[in-house]
This record gives structure tokens, C-alpha cells and sequence, in this order.
């Protein structure tokens, strides 16, 4: 019984069952919401998809001196890590089955930006090298701020858990945590302030530049994933305790919404910033963090 | 046609991806092909994005009179491409070389190196006719099914023309 319901929480609800159109959904809700901010009328609702399925149907030219498997891998790795991480979200309240904590979720929410530094290098391609460069660069910066968000949230509650978590009741931490999650969230989304690894007009697609077809749509489907799963991991934050399941689900689904549009508005409202000030800007602000999350982890501690 | 085709079909026809390039125009259809993608003519409505790389794209839209220093380039270009792909000739320039005729640096006009699929005729052409232009390629590439393979040429055999002698 136990497996089962891992099973349906991985592959039904919030797994692959969801989490795949909804990852197609946010993906149009972000480029319509980018292109009605610039005055625009925007893609048509099902855009995401047929752009999957025409990359499905496309071939793959002959890569000269690149490590063919490699190639296909990092892609493959990067969706099922996203898919595994929307898997793993505490949406429904006691649902039981495969209880990860936090710091799972965290490392799988992390794959997708190690693979895609990884295929930029594998690549060979200079641009995909520079873009390569710049998000491990930024991962680095934006890290740092997200960890200490999610260890001083973590501290007020005193687990990991993210059952626990989920249910948490709302308290000045919670909220310094949530907004230390929303400033990470572009980055980690390669949205525009920050959307420097695949700053298409300096270099091209970056790390993705010699990915074509299948693979391509593999990457675009796990960027998707990504949205679902950042998203959502701060919506469950966010969420009070439910204990209808339907409810919950609805509250889930329309705290992500806000949170792509909110996300999307401020990408269309904003310029690329250079690496320097990006990575300046989030080590300024880790420093601001680490002092409020060590030292509320301390007190909570204390007065514990 | 079974319902998979039939759906690859609708899919190619909705989102057919742009891959911009220069081979020696004076930048007027260049700027034509970016105002189309812009609020006022929002080619993204028709799925249209504008791509970085040449793997990653469905249309090639090639705009200048074919310079014989741009032969070796236009052909890897269309190498890179990945098939299904089709060819847009924008402007006068690369269908028949327009002012820039009987240049001796000029190797065009462009059909002679690559299939073109599409002209859009105009010095430069207007948005509109850009976007047509885009649509009716955007609808051959969907005919362009996976039974009929695509003319490929061959980028091992230089062109004469990138190694020209100047002639007095």
C-alpha cells in the first residue's frame, strides 16, 4: 500500500500526470504574460506543446568529436530530477507513501542546473562554455541565499520533514524564509534580471547551442519541470493547513499561478544584469540572510 | 495518415522557429524581419521564435545578395539545420541579386548554392510580407513529412567561390 501511493504521488498527483502540462501551462503563462506586459497578443495556449512535439519529430545532425551519450544523458537526468522533485512535494496533507525530506528535495531541485552546466562543457562549443561558466557562477551566488533560507525555515520548525514543513503555521521566520526563496527563484529559473546562462543575445542559446530535436525538447520540458517544482515548493510553504485534499490541491495550483505570473511580470518588467552585479547583488544579500537565519536558528535553539 | 503524423503535421505548421542570416545585406530586411517579431506585427502569435542557433530552427530566413565570402557560411547553416527545414529568401536581394547585379564579389543569387522555398520579393519587404512569407513556409514544412527526405547537400566539396580570384 505504501508503495503504491509513492507510486501515484510520483507518477499521478503532484508526479508526471500533473506536472508535465503543467509545466506546458506555466511555460505559455510566461511567455503570454511577457508578451502582454510588452503590448503584444502572445502565443497561443497550446504553444508549449506543439513546439514539444514538432522537437520530437525533428533529426539530430552528426556531432563531430562530442561524447554522443553524455549528450543524451544530461538531458534525460535533468527531467527525471525536476520530475522527481514535483514528485516529492507535499501537496496533499497525509497523503503518506515515500516521505522525503527537504534536503532530497533540495538536491534534486539542484540536478538540473548541474547537468545543464555539465552539457554546456560537454558540448565543446565556446558559447556553451561561457553559458556553462556563468550558471555555475550564479549557482553558486544564488545558493548560498536559498540554503541559509531554507535552513533558517527548517530551524523554526526543528526538522526536515517536509510534511512538517507544509503545516507549519505562519510566524516572521516563515515569511524571511519565503522571501529569501522568491528573490532566489529568478535565477534559479534563468529568468530576466538574472538570465544570464542563456542570454540569447550575447551568446546565442548558451549551454544549449548543440542541442537539436529530441534532446531540445527534453531541456525545454525539464525548464518547464523546474518552474513546476520551484514554484511549488514555495506554494506548499506558503499554503495554510487543508485538510480537504481537493482544497488543498485547488490552494496549491492557484498559489503557483500567482507565483509564475508575479515571476513572468517582473522578467518582462526587467533588463539582463552584467555577472558581476548579479553575483555581487547575491552575495550582499547572503550576507543580510546568513546574520537572520544563524542567529534565529540560535535563539530558536535557546529558547527551546 | 495515422493520428501521430497528423498531429507532427499540425505541430510544425504552429511553431516554426527563425534562424536570422546576413549573407552581405544592408541590414534594411534585416531590421523588416525583426520589426515583424515586434508589438505592432507579433509574429509570435503564429508560435514564431527568433533562435539562437541554427540546430534549433525549422526556418532559415536569409536575407542579402550572397556575397562570396558568405557561400561557405550559408552551407553550413543549412547543414546545421536539422530536417524538416525550409528556406525563406527575404528581400529582392537574394531572388535575383537586385541593384548589386554583375558584382564581381557577389556569388548569387541564392537558390544556386541552397533550396529556397520561399521568396518574399520587396527592397526591403514590409512586415506583412514577411509574416506571409514565414506562414507559407511554416506550411510546406509541415507537408515536408518524414516519408520524403529532404535534398541535402554536401559541405565537404568547397565552393570556387570562397577562394575567388579577384579579377582585374
Amino acid at each position: 500500500m505504501n508503495l503504491l501511493t509513492a507510486l501515484a504521488r510520483l507518477l499521478l498527483f503532484p508526479g508526471l500526470l500533473f506536472a508535465v502540462p503543467a509545466a506546458w501551462f506555466f511555460l505559455w503563462v510566461e511567455r503570454k504574460a511577457v508578451a502582454l506586459m510588452q503590448g503584444r497578443i502572445g502565443p497561443p495556449f497550446m504553444q508549449p506543446f506543439y513546439d514539444f512535439v514538432k522537437l520530437l519529430g525533428k533529426t539530430t545532425p552528426p556531432r563531430t568529436g562530442i561524447g554522443g551519450l553524455l549528450m543524451r544523458l544530461w538531458p534525460l537526468l535533468a527531467v527525471s530530477a525536476a520530475a522527481g522533485a514535483v514528485g516529492m512535494l507535499p501537496v496533499l496533507p497525509a497523503s503518506g507513501g515515500f516521505e522525503g525530506d527537504l534536503i532530497l528535495l533540495l538536491a534534486l531541485l539542484e540536478l538540473p542546473s548541474v547537468c545543464i552546466i555539465a552539457a554546456g562543457f560537454t558540448s565543446r562549443s565556446i558559447f556553451s562554455e561561457i553559458g556553462s561558466a556563468r550558471e555555475a557562477a550564479l549557482s553558486v551566488s544564488y545558493n548560498i541565499v536559498f540554503l541559509l533560507a531554507i535552513v533558517s525555515i527548517a530551524a523554526a520548525q526543528h526538522t526536515f520533514r517536509l510534511e512538517a514543513l507544509a503545516t507549519m503555521p505562519a510566524s516572521p521566520l516563515l515569511w524571511l524564509g519565503i522571501a529569501a526563496l522568491l528573490v532566489c527563484l529568478p535565477a534559479r529559473l534563468h529568468l530576466n534580471p538574472f538570465s544570464l546562462p542563456n542570454a540569447e543575445q550575447e551568446i546565442y542559446s548558451g549551454p544549449m547551442i548543440e542541442y537539436a530535436g529530441p534532446e531540445l525538447a527534453l531541456w525545454e520540458l525539464s525548464h518547464g519541470l523546474e518552474w513546476v517544482a520551484a514554484t511549488g515548493l514555495v506554494a506548499t510553504l506558503l499554503a495554510p493547513h487543508i485538510t480537504l485534499w481537493w482544497m488543498a490541491v485547488l490552494l496549491f495550483i492557484a498559489l503557483s499561478f500567482l507565483l509564475v505570473l508575479l515571476l513572468s511580470t517582473l522578467a518582462a518588467a526587467t533588463a539582463r544584469l552584467a555577472i558581476d552585479t548579479t553575483v555581487r547583488f547575491y552575495w550582499q544579500c547572503s550576507l543580510l540572510f546568513a546574520v537572520l537565519a544563524i542567529s534565529s536558528a540560535l535563539l530558536m535553539r535557546l529558547r527551546s | 495518415m495515422n493520428l501521430w503524423k497528423r498531429l507532427m503535421c499540425a505541430c510544425r505548421r504552429r511553431s516554426p522557429w527563425l534562424f536570422h542570416m546576413n549573407s552581405g545585406s544592408c541590414n534594411g530586411c534585416d531590421i523588416e524581419l525583426v520589426a515583424s517579431l515586434s508589438p505592432r506585427y507579433d509574429a509570435e502569435q503564429l508560435g514564431v521564435r527568433l533562435e539562437g542557433s541554427p540546430r534549433h530552427a525549422d526556418i532559415l530566413c536569409i536575407t542579402g545578395p550572397v556575397t562570396k565570402n558568405s557561400v561557405g557560411a550559408i552551407r553550413t547553416v543549412y547543414a546545421q539545420a536539422c530536417s524538416p527545414k525550409a528556406v525563406v529568401a527575404i528581400g529582392s536581394c537574394p531572388a535575383t541579386t537586385n541593384v548589386f547585379i554583375d558584382s564581381r564579389t557577389l556569388a548569387g543569387p541564392l537558390d544556386k548554392h541552397i533550396p529556397v522555398d520561399v521568396f518574399v520579393p520587396g527592397c526591403p519587404p514590409r512586415p506583412d510580407a514577411i509574416i506571409q512569407g514565414i506562414a507559407q513556409a511554416a506550411a510546406i514544412l509541415a507537408e515536408r513529412g518524414m516519408d520524403t527526405p529532404q535534398a541535402e547537400i554536401s559541405i565537404a566539396a568547397p565552393q570556387a567561390a570562397v577562394h575567388h580570384e579577384v579579377q582585374p
